[in-house]
């Protein structure tokens, strides 16, 4: 990806050797791909069919055969939250995360947070059915309160630009309300979540961000799929 | 800000409040530490943790932080005249990070799982948590690269994320009947436990196993009198 960033010889050499391991529609695999665009690093990028997975990819991450993995000179990196902070210590403009120390604690409890809770309450929301369906959003609005309370005073989340918590919170942007439309539930409305849904609209229009969006159609259609595998699966309870 | 303005929320059986404790100790930072009463919460975890209202919390000063690996990293950046608990080196510090979410994501869910399992989900646990402790193994050879710790000289990150649970382990291999670090299979690991349990650090906060044991007793007891779980 070309930016205007200025880049001394060094940083050069260091970006020579940079591999994404990704597929076209992880969240995951945006964040770092987000990260290496807002701080203009140039790396190579390698789509994966996770149907059909590469040998290199099994080589590198032989534990959970997962994307995304970013290969650093050889040495792979795995897990999008390791890597985005990889990222931010090798490379320092654009910074991700704060330099006091309390408010990185802040910062990455938050992405956490997103990670273990908003996002499996928001899946079991899009999957679950009747009662259990009615129960999982008012699970998942609850989780979506404490994000929105985060946002208080703010632009984004790292306050004025885009940082590590608004990275992890990315997929917010666009996989929710592909959620909603596929099937047929509100999560987040402007009386409850005005902030979120700002936030939504600053995250989505951001230069760079926007410029690596799926696009909607295809991830409607995926995620069609998905919903009517689980929702034929699960038995009314 | 006062030397002694740390305090640690917690609970002297956990391993996750074991860890911000370890971290303490390496930095020979004074606190005081406010232990929780079994079964309730206190106004002030309630206040200091309203997300997940769980130990271990530090307050510092007035701030809290929560989430045990996260309160490591962040006495690591504050208190930087002790030896350090991260490595310096950026990609040392990723192969860390990721092991210790490991230990915490899938390791721990093993160990659980092994815990409460019965009948044939028991071999089933069994295996994850062996698998684990060989991938662990495997970790512990690269990473100390021959020295006495996954941190090398001394004790780090993943030496305090996964050492903070070889008191339950062993409570494990009691209630089981099973050797899980064992010195055919995982003779790395076993010495290393060693080390870390003896360490000026570790030694004053890992509980005695025979205490886990009674503890492990009444939690299961409560599980099998709690009501069935929704799903």
């Amino acid at each position: 990806m070309a930016s205007s960033a200025m880049v001394t010889a060094n940083q050069l050499i260091i970006m020579a050797e940079l591999k994404l391991f990704r597929t076209w529609s992880s969240c995951f695999c945006l964040r770092v791909v987000w990260a290496l665009d807002l701080k203009g690093i140039q790396y190579d990028t390698i789509f994966e069919d996770l149907s059909n997975k590469s040998s290199l990819l099994l080589q590198y991450n032989p534990i959970y055969k997962k994307v995304p993995v970013l290969v650093h000179n050889g040495k792979p990196l795995l897990e999008s939250l390791v890597i985005l902070e990889y990222i931010d210590e090798i490379w320092k403009q654009t910074p991700l995360l704060p330099e006091d120390p309390s408010e990185r604690a802040t910062a990455r409890f938050w992405a956490k947070f997103g990670d273990d809770k908003v996002l499996p309450s928001i899946w079991n929301a899009f999957i679950k059915q009747g009662k259990d369906q009615e129960e999982a959003i008012v699970t998942a609005q609850e989780n979506l309160g404490c994000v929105e309370r985060q946002l208080t005073g703010k632009k984004f989340f790292n306050g004025e630009t885009i940082g590590l918590v608004d990275l992890a919170f990315g997929w917010l942007a666009n996989l929710l309300s592909v959620f909603e439309e596929v099937c047929g539930v509100t999560l987040i409305d402007h009386e409850k979540f005005p902030l979120l849904l700002e936030w939504i609209q600053n995250f989505a229009d951001a230069p760079i961000i926007k410029e690596s969006w799926p696009p909607r159609d295809k991830l409607i259609t995926r995620y069609q799929a998905f919903h009517e595998v689980h929702t034929s699966k699960e038995a009314p309870k | 800000m006062a030397k002694n303005d740390v305090k640690v929320l917690g609970a002297w059986p956990s391993p996750y409040v074991m860890r911000p404790r370890i971290a303490l100790n390496i930095k020979s930072v004074n606190y005081d530490f406010l232990e929780e009463t079994f079964g309730s919460k206190s106004e002030l975890l309630l206040q200091s943790n309203p997300v997940h209202k769980k130990v271990p919390v530090l307050i510092h000063g007035d701030k809290p932080i929560c989430e045990s690996m996260i309160i490591v990293e962040y006495i690591d950046e504050v208190w930087t005249s002790g030896p350090s608990i991260l490595p310096s080196d950026p990609y040392d510090r990723a192969i860390q990070r990721f092991w210790a979410a490991y230990v915490d994501e899938k390791f721990f869910a093993a160990m659980k799982g092994l815990r409460s399992a019965q009948g044939e989900e028991r071999k089933a646990f069994l295996d994850q948590v062996t698998e684990g402790l060989a991938l662990l193994e495997e970790a512990f050879g690269k990473c100390s690269k021959g020295k006495a710790f996954f941190g090398g000289d001394r004790i780090g990150l993943l030496d305090i994320a996964f050492g903070s649970f070889l008191g339950w382990l062993k409570v494990t291999e009691k209630v089981n009947g099973v050797k899980l670090l064992d010195e055919a299979k995982t003779p790395g690991l076993v010495k290393w436990a060693e080390r870390f349990c003896a360490d000026a650090a570790v030694k004053s906060v890992m509980p005695e196993t025979e205490k886990l044991l009674e503890v492990s007793k009444v939690l299961a007891a409560k599980m099998k009198g709690a009501p069935p779980p929704k799903n």
